[in-house]
């Protein structure tokens, strides 16, 4: 009997970045404000940090409306329309939902039906994981063109009082469509996890814990949503292990990053790494012996970290501010709770 | 293998590097957060920066066990040990 052979999905050679979108919520937080809520002051946020203010969004506005409002920008500057989209796959730890995915919505409202749509639970890692899979999407055929948003409402999962990390935290949303090209566009991604450092970085406790501590200490509805809100899961994290392996692991994935794609830290235009702490960035910066000529995403100052969205929000900024850069090579790199970490080396849009 | 004397000169110089402090201030008895008023992230840098001149490998988790310079010395004397 002969076997009868089969297609395969028709290859792109190369897939690059062609729009870019951001959405930066309104309410503003100072140091001035963080401090009502810790003991501490602008100054000692600022040394530490680097981190002037905060974007965070106001209760009605949801993941998904950043993620729209960032996508509908990046489809714009891409010159394509949704319907065109072979893959929406959204970066979040925030969406309020374990299902359906914030993906699925925000295709709809896009108006990208019946495009294949996903979350992803990288963390700040996770735009760099979301371009790692919609580069081998492109390339592989098996879609023209896919959304990559990094949307975040971490405002939701913080406690103001704790100190480990909440100040740090803002909301946003970046997107990014990825599609076919002539030249190289995405460099090989280097992503990776360390679950041995899974209690890192995280939440406090499980939804389980929120079910069974309502369930356990109030028989009547009414008590069980306000013991449940009195255990709602935040983040921590352990401050000084997140640093050292930040800088010095990370620095390494960089390096791993820039190799791969065959180039030096001279023929870039731009880094961008997770806008974590701006001590962190310093650090790398260093560890990576960047020439003064790379311009640094250093957004991190007015936006604070917004984890999957820091680095299309810190590239967007770079570009507003410096068109030029446009053409030019990035390297990206994120990291966060898993552990999990990616990096590329981008051709910025 | 280096004296605590030359420990204790490499480590001034590290937190010297970090810190902007003057390598002389960098005494045994003093305490790396209240006598030099070094930060949690400063410290870590010095950390791995000494890990890396020393040859020695120093635990996040005893980290925290290192309140005074002398500790450091100490730490890293017998680590290379």
């Amino acid at each position: 009997m002969s076997v009868p052979s089969l297609k395969q999905s028709n290859v792109h050679e190369h897939s690059r970045i062609v729009g870019l979108g951001a959405y930066r919520p309104d309410v503003i937080v100072t140091n001035d404000d963080v401090c009502q809520w810790i003991d501490s002051s602008d100054e000692w946020i600022r040394q530490r940090t680097g981190i002037v203010t905060r974007h965070r969004a106001p209760a009605e506005i949801s993941v998904i409306d950043m993620a729209e409002g960032a996508a509908r920008e990046a489809l714009d500057k891409a010159g394509i329309d949704a319907s065109q989209l072979g893959a929406v796959i959204v970066s979040t730890v925030t969406h309020p939902f374990a299902t359906p995915s914030a993906a699925a919505n925000l295709a709809d409202r896009l108006g990208a039906t019946p495009a294949p749509a996903f979350d992803i639970s990288a963390a700040c890692a996770g735009y760099c994981y979301g371009i790692a899979q919609g580069d081998a999407l492109v390339r592989s055929g098996a879609a023209d063109y896919v959304l990559v948003v990094g949307a975040e409402k971490l405002s939701d999962v913080i406690d103001n009082s704790e100190r480990t990390i909440s100040f740090l935290l803002g909301d946003g949303a970046g997107a990014v469509v990825i599609g076919p090209s002539d030249t190289p566009g995405i460099g090989p991604s280097v992503w990776g996890s360390d679950g041995s450092k899974w209690d890192a970085i995280g939440m406090t406790h499980s939804l389980l814990d929120v079910r069974d501590h309502a369930a356990a200490t109030h028989a009547n509805e009414e008590g069980a949503v306000a013991a449940a809100a009195a255990v709602w899961p935040t983040l921590r994290q352990d401050g000084q292990t997140v640093f050292r392996w930040a800088v010095w692991e990370m620095a390494k994935v960089a390096q791993r990053a820039l190799d791969a794609a065959g180039i030096t830290v001279d023929d870039l235009a731009a880094f961008v790494p997770h806008q974590a702490n701006m001590r962190i960035i310093d650090e790398m910066v260093k560890q990576l012996k960047l020439p003064e000529t790379v311009m640094v995403g250093r957004d991190i100052a007015e936006a604070g970290n917004t984890s999957a969205a820091s680095i299309p929000l810190a590239t967007h900024r770079l570009l507003e501010e410096n068109p030029e850069l446009s053409g030019g090579l990035a390297l990206q790199i994120g990291f966060g709770a898993g552990l999990v970490f990616g990096a590329q080396v981008v051709v910025l849009p | 293998m280096a004296s605590n004397e030359e420990i204790l000169a490499g480590l001034a110089e590290i937190v010297n590097e970090e810190t902007g402090l003057a390598p002389e201030a960098v005494e045994l008895d003093k305490s790396f957060t209240e006598d030099l008023d070094i930060d949690s992230i400063s410290m870590m840098t010095i950390v791995v920066n000494a890990e890396e001149k020393f040859g020695v490998r120093i635990p996040d988790e005893e980290v925290k066990n290192l309140k005074t310079v002398g500790d450091a010395v100490s730490f890293i004397s017998n680590a290379q040990a």
